[in-house]
């Protein structure tokens, strides 16, 4: 029977809280932290959350009865307490598929974590996880390559990757920028990297780096025989500008080219991520800004999502956190997306923060980059903790070594292969790190003064952003 | 501070050329071997034996010893058909390959017997080093 119109404003619960309701395949399902203003019950501050982010708005409009709202409404069906916390619970939406462009992260993020967060209602608003339904999966044109077609292209098994970010990050001419790469290159590094502000200023323009550092990749290829890469990054004020420096970046033979994907932009990174797996080159990911986004435990969007989303529009490496470096990161947490990287089905596991199930399809992987304060003192946790599928990143860790950057590039090099040798041989990385390192510097010089420079250096603060059941 | 020492490493000479995983390690004597085969056998993974002339390493492809040991378990047989790859093909270098099948790839990939560079194939290495620096300046 047909609805007859009232105006005025009704409770958001009466149309958009249904605990009864079961999720189908198809629906996005989404968990939000909602902290709401005082006297609002979590019925309605869940119910008001699912309808500013689908169908709804502040009151009844008559253009509602013109179509099958619970065909497109979204829907809270769950709260739950967040362990140590009573200032704010969890509220799950499920969100119908008709809601959603396909192949679009862009569309989806307008409306989940639209308007929204600035709802008066809710005092702060967070967003846990997404799962993102098999049907927008594969919509979506995913990593470039991936980890396995990366490892075929490089000729590269059976170990983490090895890289250096170049540092001082800005002001170094082309030609002294040149030189640094191609130092650590030489050493026995896979890659170096652009530092993500590394654009095209005045005391280095793109084109000088670009060529510059082709030639010491080309140099040192010929010199150790190893496949390398320098992570050209391609992040320009306009999407014009992008693709500019990534076909002249193809012109030389470059491999690899780099996007800072929250500032370029998502519309702009897929497309460049497109544009990547069809001129065959790799796509190194930073992550600058995340910190704005995620840091928050009470508001903004938790970095798996930023993770999922990225895995979505395409990448073949991006930044996880180290768990053990300078900068923030709860060890389970960061075990929890690296999962959502490279897996291809990771099942709900709260210790990790992991809402959902998610299956990512026949979606390759990315490979996680583990960089910034770590040096060769950290490798045998960072093997431990990140596996043979990842990149590890050390800046200042190869640029610090007394002998420069042939010399720590060797030492990361000579400690990374030891520590793979060791766990083949069953050995525990974490409990004999030590040892392991020790016997490895007997035939290296280069690590045994690494291991002599880092010795004492440790960053030992708490972090902000950890997982709700350590709390209490 | 110490006395800052150079990093040994020239284009000009063939030594300084690298092959992949454990190259930067010390030659692996018989019983580390020994793991590392057992350690490609207790992930599932299939073994198989490459090997190719020390001037064509740098290539994706070397040659296949016979077909990967599809389901091989018995580490001694397993090394039973390195030493007769590096009967078969003397002054090749010899490589361990573990072949994940779920993962489309190959989990392990290790030299395990380097070649001495001398000789025909030492002067054929260096002439091709002159050619690559030639390429850098001029291309």
């Amino acid at each position: 029977m047909a609805k007859t119109y009232q105006a005025g404003v009704k409770e958001y619960r009466d149309t958009y809280w249904e605990p009864d309701y079961t999720p189908k395949d198809s629906d996005l399902l989404a968990v939000f932290k909602i902290t709401p203003q005082p006297g609002v019950p979590r019925e309605e501050a869940a119910a008001a959350v699912a309808a500013e982010s689908s169908t709804g708005t502040w009151t009844t409009v008559w253009t509602d009865l013109l179509t099958d709202l619970d065909y497109y409404k979204g829907r809270a069906y769950a709260i739950e307490d967040v362990p140590g916390d009573d200032e704010c619970y969890y509220a799950f939406i499920a969100y119908p598929m008709g809601l959603f462009e396909e192949g679009s992260v862009v569309n989806v993020m307008t409306s989940i974590v639209g308007n929204v967060f600035g709802f008066k209602a809710v005092r702060a608003l967070r967003l846990e996880d997404i799962r993102f339904p098999l049907w927008f999966v594969t919509t979506n044109p995913g990593p470039p390559h991936g980890i396995q077609v990366e490892r075929d292209l490089l000729d590269k098994y059976g170990r983490p990757l090895l890289g250096c970010t170049i540092k001082p990050k800005l002001g170094l001419s082309a030609k002294n920028y040149g030189r640094a790469c191609y130092e650590g290159l030489r050493g026995g590094l896979d890659f170096t990297k652009d530092d993500e502000n590394v654009n095209s200023q005045f005391f280095m323009r793109w084109r000088d780096r670009f060529l510059f550092v082709q030639e010491a990749c080309e140099k040192a290829e010929a010199e150790t025989g190893e496949r390398k890469g320098h992570y050209l990054n391609v992040t320009a004020p306009t999407a014009e500008e992008m693709y500019k420096r990534a076909e002249f970046a193809k012109e030389i033979g470059a491999r690899i080219i780099m996007s800072d994907y929250l500032t370029l932009g998502w519309a702009a990174h897929t497309s460049l991520s497109k544009w990547c797996r069809d001129n065959g080159i790799l796509l190194h990911v930073h992550r600058a800004m995340h910190g704005v986004i995620d840091r928050n435990p009470h508001h903004g969007i938790n970095f798996r999502v930023l993770t999922k989303i990225l895995r979505l529009m395409g990448g073949d490496h991006l930044h996880s956190g180290t768990v053990v470096g300078k900068l923030e990161g709860d060890r389970e947490a960061t075990l929890g997306w690296i999962d959502q990287m490279r897996d291809k089905y990771v099942k709900e596991d709260r210790s990790r923060g992991i809402f959902f199930d998610q299956d990512w399809g026949q979606m390759p992987g990315v490979l996680p980059v583990a960089s910034g304060g770590i040096h060769v003192w950290h490798m045998p946790a960072l093997v431990s903790i990140f596996g043979d599928d990842s990149c590890l990143q050390f800046g200042g860790g190869t640029l610090g070594h007394p002998w420069g950057n042939a010399a720590g590039a060797a030492a990361n090099r000579v400690a990374v292969e030891a520590c793979v040798q060791a766990r083949n041989e069953g050995r525990e990385l974490e409990k004999e790190g030590k040892d392991i390192l020790t016997s490895a510097a007997k035939h290296s010089p280069e690590l045994k003064m690494a291991m002599e420079t880092w010795k004492e250096i440790k960053f030992e603060f708490d972090t902000v952003d950890k997982l709700d059941v350590a709390h209490k | 501070m110490s006395e800052v020492q150079d990093y040994a490493s020239r284009l000009s000479d063939p030594k300084s050329r690298k092959m992949g995983t454990f190259s930067y390690l010390p030659a692996m004597d018989g019983d580390q071997i020994r793991k590392q085969i057992q350690y490609i056998v207790d992930q599932g993974w299939n073994p198989a034996i490459e090997h190719t002339e020390p001037q064509y390493s740098a290539s994706h492809y070397w040659y296949m010893w016979k077909l990967p040991m599809f389901g091989e378990t018995d580490v001694d047989r397993i090394l039973e058909e390195v030493e007769l790859c590096k009967k078969s093909n003397p002054g090749n270098h010899v490589r361990l390959v573990g072949y994940d099948n779920y993962k489309q790839s190959q989990g392990a990939n290790m030299v395990i017997y380097k070649a001495p560079l001398e000789g025909d194939v030492l002067k054929e290495m260096e002439a091709a080093a002159a050619v690559h620096a030639y390429e850098l300046v001029h291309k």
